[in-house]
């Protein structure tokens, strides 16, 4: 797998220098030449803070646990987020096993570049949701990701710092399970960034709500705010008599934020129209407003909109 | 172990100990001379130690949560009721060991003896090692990198007195990472029986798992079979079946025979695992308790696969008078 170019050897537009360029470096560099000569040389520093620059409110979706929903929840926010008129971003960092192409049926897209780096993938006519994920990387899909962690960090430094956001509302940063070398990685890498916090998504049984404590503690020791806790898969509503089973258990989530002091963002119940929509591409908010997940997600993603707001564009 | 610098270009890389990065590590000059490259001396080590363990059994899975702790115990317990037969289960999911709380065996202590590190034993011939057992409160998080997370397993492998088991069931974290390799390059030698890889009926499931099948193939892992998970949930009022985790693509019985896999069994959800977890007691006992009010769902199913000069595992799913149980046979070579 290569790397998709290399921003020191290509060209960069005047227009591209002079909004990366610190206005007091421009002040020092007189004519075209010069200036493109000095960044060039400093385009390393640069180039980070021209990519993320443009991007309002940044938001990491973890799990101590895997298999909870994180991917789910990521998707879904963002979409939900995008019919609230705003644009987003999804950076899928999940190296093992990037879910999220999928879920957007946009698996088998080409990664472009451009002048400031790799171009996300648009998952709309719109261009109102972006993605960044390995997926677009690999030759074939069935393709494995046998990396250890120093391989892993250095391609999540570069799905941070060289791909072309833009302008963004909000970037859903989606992680694989555990508190490990990808986590420590998006951490530091988005510290400057100052992200708005964590959304902490649990199931409710206690072998999940185990592993997600470590993940809070994780939060904890990095200095990550927690936004708050999810408890996903919250109870299933049988179709045929309407009887609620808590097939995973239940109340875990819930008293998982009131031990730790975090807010209880929400449960999300189990709808195999939800799993079926994510399977064949569809936008859940759109077409299932009647389902029993719908209040539930739309519920969490207007407590990001008020916890973080974005005024109009 | 210590700690490698963020851009550590791996120690088996022809950069290692000569790149810019490597500028102040502790291990630079070991790489340098290219030690780094040199086989590990506790494969060997492990090899001598492995000599007692018959059979050994990676339980995999690309995906998270599918079932694999929930599985492996499964397996462990079933494998055990021979009281002739001796198991150990070791988790070597160093984030998120969940191994301690789904045997009821949270809060017990590993003990150091003469031979090694003492597991924990759940029955006599049942014995687990797991890192939840090493942690002395159960919000602790383990905030390793790689390098740390394989001196670990190395530990695990090496410095376990596991004395002569029947069956070693490894429990592994979801991917294809460090963990992932470092199980099968300490154990290579070792030889390991094969893998049993777990996925759910959902597309997203699957995709991952296909990674997972492609790791196995690159690292020449024999996999013995596939079990599907959360396949289907019976509702217990009305008795009608609904698929929670709809298998869009054909879920595992279609994968399976597209890449000419075994799929030893499917599993039905059920809301009482969940629940037992919570129990002290443990698993075993509360399963006993739940005889006979269990949903009518008599679902047998079995996958046997026989080519006839290696060792097989044939797990049978069943419930016994409504008992949801997991009952594996072994067939020896003749």
């Amino acid at each position: 797998m290569e790397a998709a170019g290399d921003f020191r050897s290509g060209t960069m537009s005047t227009k591209l220098l002079q909004r990366c360029i610190h206005p007091l470096d421009y002040k020092r560099n007189t004519g075209e030449k010069n200036l493109k000569k000095f960044v060039m040389i400093r385009a390393d520093l640069l180039q980070e803070p021209g990519n993320l620059a443009g991007v309002r409110h940044i938001i990491l979706v973890l799990s101590g646990k895997g298999g909870v929903g994180k991917s789910t929840i990521s998707t879904e926010l963002a979409l939900a987020l995008r019919h609230a008129g705003k644009k987003v971003g999804i950076l899928d960092v999940d190296l093992c096993g990037p879910s999220i192409p999928r879920m957007l049926q946009v698996q088998g897209k080409a990664v472009h570049q451009c002048d400031s780096g790799w171009v996300p993938v648009f998952v709309d006519q719109e261009q109102s949701i972006s993605l960044m994920s390995v997926g677009f990387l690999l030759e074939k899909p069935d393709e494995a990701v046998v990396w250890r962690g120093p391989k892993k960090n250095a391609l999540i430094k570069q799905f941070v710092s060289d791909v072309a956001w833009g302008q963004l509302d909000y970037l859903v940063v989606d992680t694989p399970p555990g508190t490990s070398d990808e986590h420590m990685a998006v951490v530091d890498t988005l510290r400057p960034y100052s992200p708005l916090g964590a959304l902490v998504v649990t199931t409710p049984q206690a072998v999940s709500v185990g592993d997600v404590r470590r993940e809070l503690t994780f939060c904890k020791k990095v200095g990550l705010r927690v936004i708050g806790v999810v408890e996903n898969m919250s109870g299933f509503v049988c179709p045929h008599c309407a009887e609620c089973t808590n097939v995973f258990s239940r109340g875990g989530g819930e008293e998982l934020a009131r031990h730790a002091g975090v807010p209880f963002l929400g449960s999300v119940p189990l709808d195999p129209e939800l799993t079926r929509s994510l399977e064949e591409g569809r936008d859940f908010i759109q077409g299932f407003p009647e389902s029993p997940a719908f209040p539930a997600l739309s519920c969490i993603a207007q407590k990001i909109l008020n916890e973080a707001p974005v005024g109009l564009s | 172990m210590e700690e490698v610098p963020h851009d550590c270009p791996g120690v088996g890389s022809a950069q290692a100990g000569r790149g810019a990065s490597c500028q102040g590590c502790p291990n630079q000059g070991l790489c340098a001379s290219g030690a780094g490259a040199a086989p590990d001396p506790a494969i060997e080590e492990i090899k001598e130690k492995m000599k007692t363990v018959k059979h050994k059994i990676l339980v995999l899975s690309g995906k998270g949560g599918v079932g694999k702790s929930t599985f492996s115990a499964h397996l462990a317990h079933g494998l055990a009721e021979d009281e002739n037969t001796q198991v150990a289960l070791l988790d070597i999911d160093i984030c998120g060991p969940s191994i301690p709380k789904i045997m009821g065996l949270e809060g017990e202590q590993v003990h150091q003896s003469g031979s090694g590190w003492s597991p924990v034993f759940l029955e006599d011939n049942l014995g687990v090692m797991s890192v939840g057992f090493l942690l002395s409160s159960p919000d602790d998080a383990v905030i390793w990198r790689g390098p740390k997370k394989n001196g670990m397993i190395k530990q695990f492998l090496r410095d376990v007195d596991w004395g002569e088991v029947d069956y070693l069931i490894v429990d592994t974290p979801p991917g294809t990472s460090d963990e992932h390799l470092s199980a099968v390059q300490y154990l290579a030698a070792a030889h390991i029986d094969g893998a049993v890889i777990i996925t759910t009926p959902q597309e997203v499931s699957l995709q991952d798992v296909r990674k997972e099948i492609s790791f196995c193939h690159k690292v020449k892992l024999p996999i013995i079979g596939v079990v599907e998970n959360m396949s289907g949930f019976i509702c217990p009022k009305c008795q009608k079946e609904t698929q929670i985790f709809p298998p869009t693509t054909g879920g595992a019985e279609v994968m399976c025979h597209d890449l000419k896999i075994p799929l030893l069994g499917k599993v039905p959800l059920d809301p009482r695992i969940g629940i037992r977890f919570r129990l002290k007691a443990g698993y075993r006992i509360s399963l006993e308790a739940s005889r006979g009010r269990c949903p009518a769902c008599p679902v047998y199913r079995e996958s046997r696969r026989s080519p006839p000069c290696t060792r097989l595992l044939s797990v049978r799913v069943a419930t016994k008078d409504s008992l949801f149980w997991l009952k594996p046979r072994i067939h020896q070579p003749l």
